[in-house]
């Protein structure tokens, strides 16, 4: 690791850092993966940007018409514990409650979460399942993508170079609708899962399923919607959801690791979208 | 690589030093600080031994930039027991929670921030606060006995 270290104290002094140093720089948020792939020399930037020291990128909090926003730089473990987005939803703070340690929490953040791009990660399937945007800054502008347009492969975004994420925007939730986040973890607590599933459903008044997302992590390149299952759900009854739920293992891309075969990953995720299911339609 | 002027207290003494900006904050308070409590383990942020506090928030310190650690309040074991041990120490020793050691600061040093976040955790919400602090020895009863005695009844 050798490289200069800049601490910028807002967005536009980042952003200028960003232009001027091109491809040799790299954001720092957190820091626990930025640290960890720079010691495996899989990461060698000539000039580090740490994000820490720019409060515009923090808070989390409800947006006026009920949705929530969250600030870039806020940590796993502030969501965690953030009353406004436990109020906004219960298997939000649980999908951020479930990342790793305390430790790892603490130090974490959310935009960094969502640059690394980790098709593991817990918090993507479930702020995909809640019809997250993404707002992003660049010295040119700034945009809004769905977040299911971020990640666009293993450890890869669709951001250009010299764009920021600054917040993620959550949607205000229908009335009704129920969320889950489930992770199968068969080896140990802090693992990242072998599979994971972020679900929200929401009836029609006559008792059919009037919408759903279903976003699975950890069985491909990206987190993956289950967009057949969904659609086989919508304006049915729920006692369709058994016969839906098989469709899933056609959608997922999962490879052979240390967390199981990917026969066996595809098995675990027709058993736990059917769980998933059965969180939200009870 | 540029070097930078970082200003922190390790367990209450100011510390004033000028490091580099690859530098981990589990170097620079073993290295340059010579506070060896702290261990390092894994060395990626999973295996708990190098647990610090900074602010009073439990960190990795083998994952920490050490420039992160300028204008904050840094813990080790080394600055938990004043002329006697805390609670939580003197719990360790009559409970048997540890046996070669080396897991031991970073056991303490989480179990610390358990206890100021939740006074009276049940033996749950120890085990799952702690489960990042690996231990080959105990199989963990003696640790969480430990906890529940400094604690008191949850």
């Amino acid at each position: 690791m050798t490289f200069d270290y800049h601490e910028p104290r807002t967005l536009a002094e980042a952003l200028a850092l960003l232009d001027r140093y091109g491809e040799d720089a790299h954001l720092m948020a957190g820091g626990t993966a930025t640290v960890l792939l720079m010691r495996q020399g899989l990461l060698r930037p000539g000039h580090v940007i740490a994000l820490r020291a720019i409060d515009e990128l923090g808070g989390i909090a409800h947006t006026p018409d009920g949705g929530l926003r969250i600030g870039a730089m806020a940590t796993h473990r502030a969501v965690e514990r953030s009353a406004d987005a436990f109020a906004y939803s219960p298997a939000l703070t649980d999908a951020f409650g479930s990342v790793a340690t305390v430790r790892i929490r603490n130090q974490a953040t959310v935009g960094g979460n969502l640059a690394h791009a980790d098709p593991a990660q817990d918090p993507p399937p479930m702020l995909s399942a809640l019809n997250a945007t993404v707002s992003v800054r660049s010295s040119r502008g700034g945009r809004s993508l769905p977040i299911e347009e971020l990640a666009v492969d293993h450890f890869t975004t669709s951001l250009a170079h010299g764009e920021i994420i600054t917040e993620v925007i959550l949607p205000p939730i229908e009335p009704g609708t129920r969320e889950t986040y489930l992770k199968f973890l068969p080896r140990t607590a802090d693992d990242y899962a072998t599979v994971s599933v972020a679900a929200t459903l929401r009836f029609a008044p006559g008792g059919t399923i009037a919408e759903t997302r279903i976003v699975l992590g950890a069985v491909g390149p990206t987190p993956i919607r289950a967009r057949r299952v969904e659609d086989a759900l919508r304006g049915q009854p729920v006692s369709r959801a058994r016969d839906a739920v098989d469709l899933v293992r056609d959608e997922i891309d999962p490879i052979d690791d240390l967390r199981g075969s990917a026969a066996y990953k595809r098995e675990m995720a027709r058993i736990w979208t059917g769980r998933a299911l059965a969180q939200v339609t009870r | 690589m540029s070097t930078h002027r970082v200003a922190f207290t390790l367990n209450g003494d100011r510390r004033e030093l000028e490091i580099a900006a690859d530098r981990l904050l589990i170097d620079v308070i073993r290295d340059d600080c010579g506070a060896t409590g702290t261990k390092l383990g894994c060395g990626v942020g999973v295996c708990g031994a190098c647990s610090v506090l900074v602010d009073g928030e439990l960190l990795s310190a083998c994952l920490l930039p050490a420039v992160f650690a300028d204008g904050r309040r840094i813990t080790t074991v080394e600055g938990l027991a004043n002329d006697e041990l805390t609670p939580l120490q003197d719990a360790f020793i009559r409970e048997g929670g540890f046996q070669c050691g080396i897991c031991t600061p970073g056991q303490l040093i989480a179990a610390t921030a358990l206890l100021a976040e939740q006074p009276r955790p049940d033996a749950e919400a120890i085990r799952s606060w702690m489960m990042g602090n690996l231990c080959r020895c105990t199989g963990y009863y003696g640790i969480v006995r430990a906890i529940q005695r400094a604690a008191g009844p949850a």
